[in-house]
């Protein structure tokens, strides 16, 4: 029984660590096929990242619903089992986030000049930094909750420094001589961009009360 | 063999039954409770190491209560013993936690003193400090596990689902070392007050000869099982909310700090090996295993800042431990009256 235990176990904490991976190359991924967007629009390469994204989403998704249906099924971690769910439901947001945004660029092909290539690059670099901050934070959650406090601090920078990149990106935009709808377009973009930030926040804001409560 | 002494021992059986069906809970209830470990598994492996203890290590307390009243009239340690489970009995149906220690010492005084025997003092003081020392104490060794589990943990990166498997290891392994140590330290409650009577004839199986005091031990053992077996259950599933809930780590100190304090009372070999190196030895006495896991769940929530402790349910607590022996004294005192003038048995 007790053989057994320790095998699944170490099945299920692998299985975490995956799903986290995934976090982390998924925000790689993500970087470099908007990076390519900026730079040359929509080519094969930037169609490989999108596959590569769409296939990580339905790899997460997996691991999600199976670490959920192995939590309740083995009924482990009682105390915390909650917090666990909750994290990585919030977390698999955030794959939507990057999907559905590289989606959007492949569908609507928004005309990004050259004048805003440099805002957005810097932009999704602050918010991709966000996302490998926080897949540390969610890491070191399950392995020293002592150490999330830390790494949520470096979240929260990055998504303040992600949102003054979005406000000054946006006033920029609409100072232009641009069409409105090229502006509100533009906005749209921006906001995706940005919204990755944002949720790595939120899940960061979970992940702290979660450490918290481990530490009691 | 005497029907009339299966009779006269049922009372005894039935406090036997209670212990198990109440005190099980102490060694697996937050496991259970918390479904770390599966009420099945716990109820085998705590029947089991409870039958063990009782045989193995059951003679040093069952020797203090001896000491404090030597009944040698099998229809006197009948009414002992149902008085001690009536007060067991009245006190749960109160609402009120109870130890069946303070209880079945309670009724030994009763019967000292409705047969004029002399209440050893010395045995009776060593007794009622254990009381105190016993809460306190497991409070004490709780405190030192959970300073302890904190500064490793701190230092020891393990995985929260790998921590969990190590946990619900250790709850089992320390259930059934607690198990143990309750089978050691509590059956003197069920049969200590039989045993000078010698009821039950020598049994020969094959080469072995069970003497009567290795059969009650025996019997004692079953009665708290089938306790176990049959009661526990809900009571496992109850147990921890009314003093605070408590995390699995927490209810592993816990039921450690409780197990290492009933075999300290109830070790021999413990007695003789802090004897041999000239170090104070600790009494073999029966003390309460709700007192010891409550004194651990205060030291735990104290260090924890005291916020999770109920004070009212405390307090109903340290009421109980003071009403218990005095109610047990009471009704044995008046129940040997009646047994003896109502149905003429010798109680003495």
């Amino acid at each position: 029984m007790s053989l057994n235990l320790f095998r699944r176990t170490k099945q299920l904490e692998q299985q975490i660590d995956n799903f986290f991976d995934i976090l982390s190359e998924s925000s790689v991924v993500y970087r470099l096929a908007v990076r390519i967007y900026l730079r040359e629009g929509i080519n094969q390469e930037f169609k490989e990242r999108l596959e590569r994204i769409n296939t990580l989403e339905s790899e997460a998704d997996a691991l999600r619903r199976s670490i959920e249906k192995q939590l309740y099924s083995d009924t482990l971690i009682p105390d915390s089992r909650g917090d666990v769910l909750g994290l990585i439901e919030t977390v698999d947001q955030l794959f939507s986030q990057f999907e559905g945004s590289l989606w959007s660029l492949s569908i609507e092909q928004p005309n990004i000049t050259k004048e805003y290539t440099d805002g957005f690059r810097k932009l999704t670099n602050m918010v991709v930094k966000a996302a490998d901050e926080l897949a540390l934070s969610a890491r070191a959650f399950f392995r020293s909750p002592y150490d999330v406090p830390a790494h949520n601090h470096k979240v929260m920078l990055y998504e303040k420094e992600a949102d003054a990149i979005s406000t000054k990106l946006k006033t920029a935009i609409f100072a232009s001589d641009l069409e409105l709808a090229e502006k509100l377009h533009l906005r749209e973009f921006v906001e995706q961009i940005d919204g990755v930030a944002d949720l790595a926040e939120d899940v960061a804001d979970r992940l702290a009360i979660y450490a918290i409560k481990r530490l009691v | 063999m005497d029907p009339l002494i299966l009779i006269f021992l049922s009372s005894g059986l039935f406090l036997g039954w209670a212990l198990g069906a109440n005190d099980a809970a102490n060694v697996f209830g937050t496991a259970v409770g918390t479904k770390m470990v599966r009420w099945r598994t716990a109820a085998i492996i705590c029947a089991v190491f409870i039958i063990l203890g009782a045989l193995v290590s059951g003679g040093g307390t069952t020797h203090t209560l001896g000491k404090l009243g030597a009944i040698s009239a099998l229809p006197g340690a009948f009414m002992t013993a149902l008085s001690a489970a009536l007060a067991v009995y009245s006190m749960t149906k109160s609402g009120l936690p109870v130890s069946t220690s303070q209880a079945i010492v309670g009724a030994i005084i009763g019967w000292n003193l409705f047969s004029g025997s002399p209440t050893d003092v010395n045995t009776l003081t060593k007794i009622l400090s254990t009381w105190i020392i016993c809460p306190v104490l497991s409070a004490f060794i709780a405190v030192i596990l959970f300073k302890m589990h904190k500064f490793t943990s701190k230092r020891i990166r393990i995985h929260m689902i790998m921590a969990d498997a190590y946990t619900r290891f250790a709850l089992i392994i320390a259930g059934a070392f607690g198990a143990y140590s309750l089978g050691a330290n509590n059956i003197a409650n069920v049969i200590g007050v039989f045993i000078p009577g010698e009821p039950l004839p020598a049994l020969q199986v094959g080469a072995f000869v069970f003497s009567s005091t290795q059969q009650l031990f025996l019997l004692g053992g079953l009665a708290i099982a089938l306790g176990v077996f049959t009661y526990s259950k809900r009571v496992m599933m109850t147990v921890g909310d009314n003093l605070g809930r408590l995390s699995a780590n927490a209810a592993l100190i816990a039921v450690i700090s409780h197990s290492i304090v009933l075999f300290m009372f109830a070790s021999r070999g413990l007695e003789a090996w802090l004897a041999g190196h000239g170090l104070p030895t600790i009494p073999l006495v029966p003390v309460s295993s709700s007192q010891a896991v409550v004194g651990a769940v205060v030291g735990i929530s104290v260090l924890q800042g005291a916020a999770g402790i109920r004070w009212s349910v405390l307090g109903k607590i340290v009421m109980g431990w003071v009403v218990t022996p005095v109610a047990a004294c009471a009704i044995c005192f008046f129940g040997l009256f009646f047994l003896q003038n109502v149905f003429g048995l010798a109680v003495q």
